[in-house]
């Protein structure tokens, strides 16, 4: 069996002279991006904290985005994912992420309602 | 009639057997089906999580203020540290990891088993990390008080800073025996009696002039509410019914019993991945030391791992951000 490897990240833009360097080049990433995270998380700049989007802080759809960045780079890279064929990639992908908006976008709206309810109505929280 | 279908790379028959669309064994295929599976049930747990804490939304506690903790730091405030260094160690264990693979590619047997030992290092240091996590959380940090209405009322001074019920419960004022099962009917018993029992935290509550409430709930600026001297007083008095220190599934100091609840469950069931993951490597790296693979021709079961792995490592990053950042 051949193992090729894609070695270019970043839409080609990155390109590593072997599979090993590109590992490491990931691990690099990954640890900045988790460094940002940290730093934001310990800072939390107010203008990050008091602007909303979508009724969320700006700064917990930034750390979202980036989570979702490091999962691309994990599956892409240490999964070998971009070297796989089209059809398993779609196959593991779509399915999981469609399965997963769906599920998220179902719970959050109806746990939203719950809030609303308690919120404006009568009943006291007694669970 | 000679025209019948066939693919158009190989010439072989497309329906005859043998034909790999996807180009990867079997043992991988199913590895992914199982990873695609195992995916749901995780977002199932966090999109509950999510559910819950939408539910409660201005209410939910802090994870700032809950995670504080350093091992051999005592008494200094590091939010989420630890956890960054969690993250570290496992995002290490999986760059081991495809550094083992990328080895087997190359029949480097040599290769394989270091990186296999130090990944299954990685994977123990993580695991034994979780279990610190959980014992600091369970054991609780400040001590609380419970409301008739299940809320949670923590202590702080007039400067803002945390105080303990230890440093202001007067221990004596009244006597507290441990229910146990052969003394009363129903045999019902009580949990482990808290250090000190709720007149004691009242008298010292009303003892201290300078002592404040926070209550559950968080105002605009997404942190708790204080309440001011009378409100305190007047609230310690009409609701307070028990005392709280550190977690269990049924009371937690830190807030609502569910943060607890997903805290224990979601972790525990990743911690309990990492734990069979570190189980399996070990398998795989006795069958490398034995050479195993070297005779088969191809290191593709380090491969299957390795998929596992990072996994786990993945689901991390998810469980990092939802139960610490955001």
């Amino acid at each position: 069996m051949a193992h090729e490897h894609k070695l270019a990240i970043f839409r080609g833009t990155l390109k590593f002279k072997s599979n090993i360097t590109k590992i490491w080049g990931i691990l690099i990433i990954l640890s900045i991006v988790t460094a940002i995270e940290v730093v934001l998380g310990i800072i939390k700049p107010e203008i990050l904290t008091e602007t909303t989007f979508i009724r969320m802080k700006l700064l917990n759809w930034i750390f979202i985005l980036l989570t979702i960045f490091k999962a691309y780079y994990i599956t892409w890279d240490f999964m070998h994912m971009r070297d796989e064929v089209k059809g398993l990639r779609r196959a593991v992908v779509w399915t999981a992420v469609f399965l997963i908006c769906y599920l998220v976008f179902i719970l959050l709206t109806e746990g939203d309602y719950i809030f609303d309810v308690y919120n404006t109505g009568f009943q006291s929280w007694d669970f | 009639m000679s025209t019948t279908v066939t693919s158009t790379d190989t010439g072989e028959n497309t329906w005859g057997g043998g034909n790999q669309p996807l180009r990867a064994s079997y043992g991988k295929l199913m590895m992914w089906f199982f990873i695609v599976s195992d995916a749901l049930t995780f977002s199932g747990f966090l999109a509950a999580y999510g559910f819950s804490r939408f539910k409660f939304i201005d209410s939910w506690p802090i994870a700032d203020e809950v995670f504080t903790h350093f091992p051999g730091l005592h008494g200094v405030n590091a939010p989420m540290y630890y956890v960054a260094f969690m993250t570290f160690i496992l995002i290490m264990s999986s760059v081991t990891m495809v550094l083992a693979v990328d080895a087997g590619h190359h029949m480097n047997k040599k290769k394989v088993t270091f990186y296999m030992f130090l990944t299954i290092i990685g994977g123990a240091i993580f695991v034994g990390s979780q279990a610190w996590e959980w014992a600091t959380f369970i054991q609780g940090d400040y001590g609380a008080v419970e409301t008739k209405g299940g809320k949670i009322l923590q202590f702080q001074n007039v400067d803002g800073e945390r105080v303990a019920l230890s440093e202001f419960a007067i221990a004596g004022v009244s006597e507290r025996e441990q229910h146990l099962k052969k003394n009363g009917v129903w045999y019902y018993e009580e949990g482990t009696p808290t250090t000190y029992n709720i007149e004691e935290v009242k008298a010292g509550f009303v003892a201290n002039p300078d002592l404040l409430i926070r209550v559950q709930e968080l105002n605009e600026k997404g942190e708790k509410i204080v309440l001011n001297r009378e409100e305190s007083l007047a609230k310690i008095n009409r609701d307070a019914v028990g005392v709280v220190e550190g977690a269990n599934l049924y009371h937690n100091e830190y807030g609502t019993p569910l943060f607890a609840d997903f805290f224990f469950f979601i972790t525990g069931f990743h911690g309990f991945h990492v734990f069979s993951g570190v189980v399996i490597n070990i398998i795989i790296f006795f069958n490398v030391l034995l050479g195993t693979y070297e005779r088969r021709g191809h290191y593709e079961m380090v491969e299957k791992v390795g998929l596992y792995w990072h996994f786990v490592d993945l689901v991390w990053v998810f469980v990092f951000t939802f139960f610490y950042l955001v």
